[in-house]
C-alpha cells in the first residue's frame, strides 16, 4: 500500500466531466484507489463517491493505493489531481 | 473527535439566544452528556464535567430564588467560573439579573427553551449521541428491504448499483449509493446515511447518473436506516467453497460492532435482486426463531429414527 498527500488544483469549477475523467483514469488500474478528504474517504473508481467529497481548488487530499500496479496508479491519479488544467 | 457547534444546536431545537458573546460558532460540544447542575448550585463540584451543556429548569430556578442575595451570586459565579460551554434555561423561565451579570463576567452564553426540562434533556442527549458518534465512510450501497437495513459491499463494478435499482423497482427503498456514512450511535446500533451532495443519486454504467427520488418518487427513498446486516458481493471464484446450507454464522466488523453478514458470489445471469430480497426475508425469519437449514436437519434425523 502506498499513500501520498496532494493539493488539489483546478482552474475552473470542478466540473462533473473532470470527476468522470478521474474515475475513468482510476478504473484503468487493478489496484484499489481511495481519496481521503478530512474524515471522509471515497473510492476513486466511483463517480458519486468522488463527487461526494465536494473538492475545491486548494483542498488537501490523501491518495492511498493498494494492489499490484499501485505505483503506476498513484502516479497517474496524483498527477491528474495536481494539474490545473483538467481538460488535457 | 467529532463536535457540534452551539449554533447547530440552537437551530435544531429552536432555542432563543439570550446572551451569545459571539461564541455560537466557536464553542464546540464534544460530549453527549448533559448536566442539571443541582448539586453544583449547592456548592458540590465533585466529578463535575465542565465541558457539558448545563440545563436548568423549575427545580434549579426555585432553589436559586430561595437563596439570599450574596449567596445566590456566589453559587452562580462558581458554576460559570468552571467555563461551561453554555447554560440552557427551560420552560421559558426568565434569567434573573444576577444570572445575567455573572454570564457577562465569565462570558457564558445563555440560551432558552420553551420545552420542559426532562423532555429537552432527553432529546438533546439523543441528538448529541447521533452527531458525536464515531463514524466511517464505506464504499457500498445501503437499501431497506422489508424493514431490514442491508449494506451491500463489494468491488467497483460487481453490480451493487444495478441490484439496488432492481430492489427499488420491487418496491423497497434506497438510502445511499456508492458512499455510505456509517455512525455508531449506540453500543449495538449502526446508522447509515448518504452524504448530502449525492443523496438518492445512483450511478449506472452506460446510463450515467440517475435521481431515484425523481424517477420513482418519495416512497422509493429513505433518509437513514439502521444497518441490520451486510451482504458481501464478490465475483464467483471457482476455487472457493460457498455456504450451501446457510448454517454458517458469518459476521462483519464495522466500528467495533459485529453485524451478521453473508457472502454472495456474483455470476452473469444470477438475479441478485431476488437473492437479496429473499436473504432479507430469511434474515427476518431467523430473527423470529426459524432456521430452514436447521429444520431440514431435524427432518433428516426424524426420518432416520423412524426407520
Amino acid at each position: 500500500m502506498v499513500t501520498k498527500t496532494v493539493i488539489f488544483r483546478c482552474d475552473d469549477d470542478w466540473q462533473m466531466k473532470s470527476a468522470a475523467l478521474l474515475t475513468q483514469k482510476a478504473s484503468a488500474f487493478r489496484a484499489s484507489i481511495f481519496l481521503g478528504k478530512d474524515e471522509r474517504r471515497a473510492n476513486a473508481k466511483s463517480l458519486l463517491g468522488v463527487m461526494s467529497l465536494g473538492m475545491i481548488d486548494g483542498d488537501e487530499l490523501v491518495v492511498s493505493v493498494d494492489g499490484e500496479d499501485e505505483e503506476a496508479a498513484l502516479e497517474a491519479v496524483t498527477n491528474y489531481l495536481e494539474q490545473a488544467d483538467k481538460d488535457q | 473527535m467529532n463536535s457540534v457547534r452551539l449554533r447547530e444546536i440552537i437551530s435544531e431545537f429552536n432555542l432563543e439566544t439570550i446572551r451569545d458573546f459571539g461564541k455560537l460558532d466557536t464553542t464546540e460540544i464534544a460530549v453527549a452528556d448533559v448536566t442539571r447542575p443541582g448539586l453544583q448550585l449547592t456548592g458540590n463540584f465533585e466529578h463535575f464535567g465542565p465541558d457539558r451543556i448545563q440545563v436548568v429548569g423549575n427545580m434549579e430556578m426555585a432553589y436559586l430564588n430561595s437563596l439570599q442575595e450574596p449567596e445566590r451570586r456566589t453559587r452562580i459565579s462558581q458554576l460559570f467560573a468552571t467555563g461551561i460551554p453554555c447554560l440552557v434555561i427551560t420552560r421559558h423561565h426568565e434569567a434573573s439579573n444576577v444570572m445575567m451579570q455573572c454570564a457577562d463576567k465569565y462570558k457564558i452564553p445563555i440560551l432558552r427553551s420553551a420545552d420542559t426540562t426532562s423532555s429537552f434533556t432527553s432529546s438533546l442527549v439523543k441528538y448529541l449521541n447521533v452527531e458525536l458518534a464515531p463514524r466511517i465512510s464505506m464504499h457500498g450501497v445501503l437499501i431497506e428491504v422489508y424493514g431490514e437495513g442491508i449494506l451491500m459491499l463489494g468491488e467497483s463494478g460487481v453490480g451493487k448499483s444495478e441490484t439496488a435499482l432492481e430492489i427499488v423497482k420491487r418496491g423497497h427503498r434506497l438510502i445511499a449509493d456508492d458512499l455510505v456514512e456509517v455512525r455508531r450511535v449506540s453500543e449495538a446500533t449502526l446508522l447509515g446515511r448518504a452524504p448530502e451532495i449525492i443523496r438518492h443519486l445512483i450511478e449506472i454504467r452506460g446510463l450515467g447518473i440517475l435521481d431515484v427520488k425523481e424517477l420513482y418518487g418519495v416512497s422509493s427513498v429513505k433518509m437513514q436506516e439502521n444497518i441490520h446486516f451486510v451482504i458481501n458481493l464478490e465475483l464467483w471464484d471457482e476455487k472457493k467453497v460457498y455456504d450451501r446450507l446457510g448454517l454458517q454464522e458469518e459476521s462483519t466488523n464495522i466500528l467495533g460492532i459485529k453485524v451478521p453478514s453473508i457472502t454472495i458470489p456474483v455470476r452473469p445471469g444470477r438475479n441478485l435482486a431476488v437473492i437479496v430480497e429473499v436473504a432479507a426475508i430469511n434474515f427476518r425469519q431467523k430473527k423470529m426463531g426459524y432456521n430452514a437449514a436447521r429444520a431440514l436437519t431435524d427432518r433428516v434425523f426424524r426420518q432416520e429414527s423412524l426407520q
